[in-house]
């Protein structure tokens, strides 16, 4: 007996001889969402959830995204910016030294200042951001490695809970989820922001 | 221990963490003298309940959550078999390669295997309590591979040459000044004038750490969830280092316990809303990554996913106890809990600790092997208020009790007991015995004296209702 077959026959003799106490679920009610993505009121919800956890959230005119990452990153002091082969071609600021990713060795990516990625969907509730690496976000390493990363967030993006952001998702991409700079409560279990990952987030909100 | 082909089996003896040198009440003996880990366990705990607490007040459907995850759990253990199938096919149809271990030894051999065919020396671990369960580290450190937790509270045990004491934060009964003792004796090249600052300590892993992430060639991790009807696994974690093993290795091996998978991809948002909230008090934790078997051009070109049986089809056999396997490790139960936050996870003796580790351990093990655990509560109930997926952990503790082993003088004097109590002048007597007992002291004798070890004897009235009855009625 292959030890898969060993398994599912353990399995299949356990819940034969044991009815289950807690009895089979009913539908339950699970609440979906009632706000239209984008609404002003999500937006600012989005902001002020994105703020509590250390990101730091701008606003940029469609046309002034990339003003707004030009400030973001002389602020930081950031030379040098990755970004993925498909972000828009206007939002790239003409201020410091940008870098296409085309595969590029992953200590090549560490080497480089800052991040520059659109994303999938945002989720107004939790103060988090979803990239599903596609052609304006770039694979996952990209916006893992830059000190800073600065994410571009369009209002028809934004939603207001989870379960809003997963039906939007497509299960297949690799997906991440970012609420905030990497942090930890490892210690005393008290929140310190700053571990592996971008230990500096911006979040630029676009009007449209 | 025998086993049967095909049948309900627990965990074997030898390997992994399940099982502790000695029994609960001696171990906690220790702990209880340990004032500083006291204080630790209780500045931690405070703090992490006031924050959940705040974050759970927001939600104004929380209770329908937590209904709608115990639901979601409760059919999956229903349908096991079928959902793990349908797992398996469609990670295989994504590009990842399914193996099956009965227990931790067939766990361990298979990593370990999986690790020599790459040629690799050395793996990087994001923190997985399967692979704690397994001993999977010992294994392959006497394979000659060198397994690297990344995990910051991991990073402070391994170093410290410790055992993890808490689901979430294994180092939680360190305190900030301890960690910096730990960095500055254990870490290569650490600043000797390291502070006890938390920012910096935790910018003494990233600069410990960063060189492994960007060399290492294989990591191992475990999975918070894998959904059956996508093959899309689940990390959920805050510091990056679990994006770090995820994404840059060319070999990603995942060992998950196999109740861990979830039907439908609509479950995740059942389960995203309660975890962070009741385990580390957010309302989202920094970063939760999903990967669906191999994506060309993107993270692992090599994607494998051990499923892991090692006692959960035991579990799975008692209907009762079954709920066990629910849970989602947020740890919650282990924050609210009177006896834990007093005696900390050291004296539970397996990796999961708490009212969960309670009822899990010793499922997972056999009851005889972790007897003392389901009587390491005061049943006050407060796990069940606290679990975000509504896991009866004290109905559970009362069911074990019943099965564990118990001593014979307790059986006599049960006996003896009854007895009495069915013949009415020898109760009468013995309530007489009992009142003049009262100049003996507040202990037992043996062998009842492990009753009094923990508790004073209540002292017995000056007189029985018996006595006071029949002077009352001469009286009037």
């Amino acid at each position: 007996m292959s030890a898969r077959e060993e398994v599912l026959a353990r399995l299949r003799a356990a819940l034969a001889g044991a009815p289950p106490v807690v009895p089979a679920p009913g539908p339950v009610p699970r609440r979906q969402g009632d706000r239209p993505p984008g609404r002003p009121e999500l937006v600012e919800l989005l902001r002020q959830r994105l703020v509590d956890y250390r990101a730091e959230v701008h606003r940029a005119a469609g046309a002034d995204v990339a003003g707004t990452v030009a400030a973001i990153l002389a602020a930081a002091g950031a030379r040098t910016l990755v970004v993925p082969a498909g972000l828009p071609a206007d939002w790239r600021p003409g201020t410091v030294e940008v870098v296409v990713d085309e595969d590029l060795p992953a200590a090549r990516l560490a080497g480089l200042d800052a991040v520059l990625t659109a994303a999938a969907v945002a989720v107004a509730e939790t103060g988090t951001i979803v990239l599903d690496a596609g052609a304006d976000q770039g694979r996952r390493a990209l916006s893992l490695l830059p000190d800073l990363h600065v994410c571009v967030v369009r209002p028809a993006q934004v939603v207001g809970i989870v379960p809003e952001a997963l039906d939007r998702l497509t299960p297949g991409r690799p997906l991440t989820w970012i609420s905030g700079p990497s942090a930890t409560s490892d210690i005393e279990l008290s929140r310190v922001e700053g571990v592996h990952g971008p230990r500096r987030l911006h979040v630029v909100l676009t009007d449209g | 221990m025998r086993t049967f082909l095909g049948m309900p089996t627990t965990a074997p003896a030898g390997v992994g963490h399940l099982r502790g040198d000695e029994p609960f009440p001696a171990a906690a003996r220790k702990a209880l003298g340990d004032a500083q880990l006291r204080r630790n366990l209780r500045h931690a705990t405070t703090t992490i309940r006031a924050k959940s607490g705040a974050v759970i007040d927001e939600v104004p459907d929380w209770a329908e959550l937590r209904a709608a995850g115990r639901a979601i759990k409760a059919d999956t253990m229903a349908r096991l078999p079928e959902l793990l199938e349908q797992l398996e096919a469609a990670v295989t149809a994504a590009g990842g390669v399914v193996h099956w271990a009965a227990d931790a030894v067939e766990a361990n051999r298979i990593v370990t295997e999986l690790v020599r065919a790459t040629g690799a020396d050395r793996v990087m671990k994001v923190k997985s309590m399967a692979t704690q369960e397994i001993g999977l580290n010992e294994a392959l450190e006497a394979a000659g591979i060198e397994p690297v937790e990344t995990d910051l509270a991991e990073l402070i045990v391994q170093l410290g040459n410790d055992k993890p004491s808490h689901i979430l934060v294994p180092a939680i009964h360190r305190n900030r000044a301890e960690i910096r003792e730990i960095f500055r004796r254990e870490m290569p090249g650490v600043d000797p004038d390291l502070t006890d600052e938390p920012a910096a300590l935790a910018a003494a892993a990233r600069r410990h750490l960063r060189q492994t992430f960007l060399s290492t060639k294989v990591a191992v991790s475990g999975a918070n969830f894998a959904v059956a009807e996508t093959g899309t696994l689940a990390v959920v974690e805050s510091e990056g280092n679990g994006r770090m093993c995820l994404t840059l290795p060319e070999t990603l091996i995942t060992v998950m316990g196999i109740e861990k998978v979830i039907p439908t991809w609509a479950d995740l948002g059942v389960f995203l809303q309660l975890l962070p909230r009741a385990s580390t008090g957010e309302r989202m934790n920094p970063y939760t990554s999903m990967w669906t078997g191999v994506t060309p051009g993107d993270g692992p070109r090599q994607v494998h996913l051990v499923l892991l049986d090692n006692g959960r089809s035991a579990v799975l056999a008692d209907p009762v106890g079954r709920q066990a396997l629910h849970c989602i490790r947020c740890s919650a139960c282990l924050n609210v809990c009177p006896v834990y936050e007093r005696t900390g996870g050291h004296a539970y003796g397996s990796v999961y600790p708490g009212p969960i580790g309670a009822v899990l351990s010793p499922q997972l093990t056999g009851v005889a092997d972790n007897a003392s655990l389901p009587y390491a509560s005061s049943l006050c109930g407060a796990c069940f208020d606290a679990c975000p997926v509504l896991i009866d952990i004290p109905s559970i503790l009362v069911h074990l009790r019943g099965q564990a082993p118990h001593p014979r003088a307790e059986a006599a004097a049960m006996a003896a007991a009854a007895y009495t109590m069915d013949h009415p002048r020898l109760y009468a007597a013995a309530q007489r015995a009992a009142g003049l007992g009262r100049v003996a002291g507040r202990a037992l004798p043996p062998p009842l004296n492990g009753w009094t070890a923990s508790r004073d004897l209540p002292a017995a009235p000056p007189q029985t209702f018996r006595q006071w009855w029949a002077e009352r009625g001469s009286g009037s």
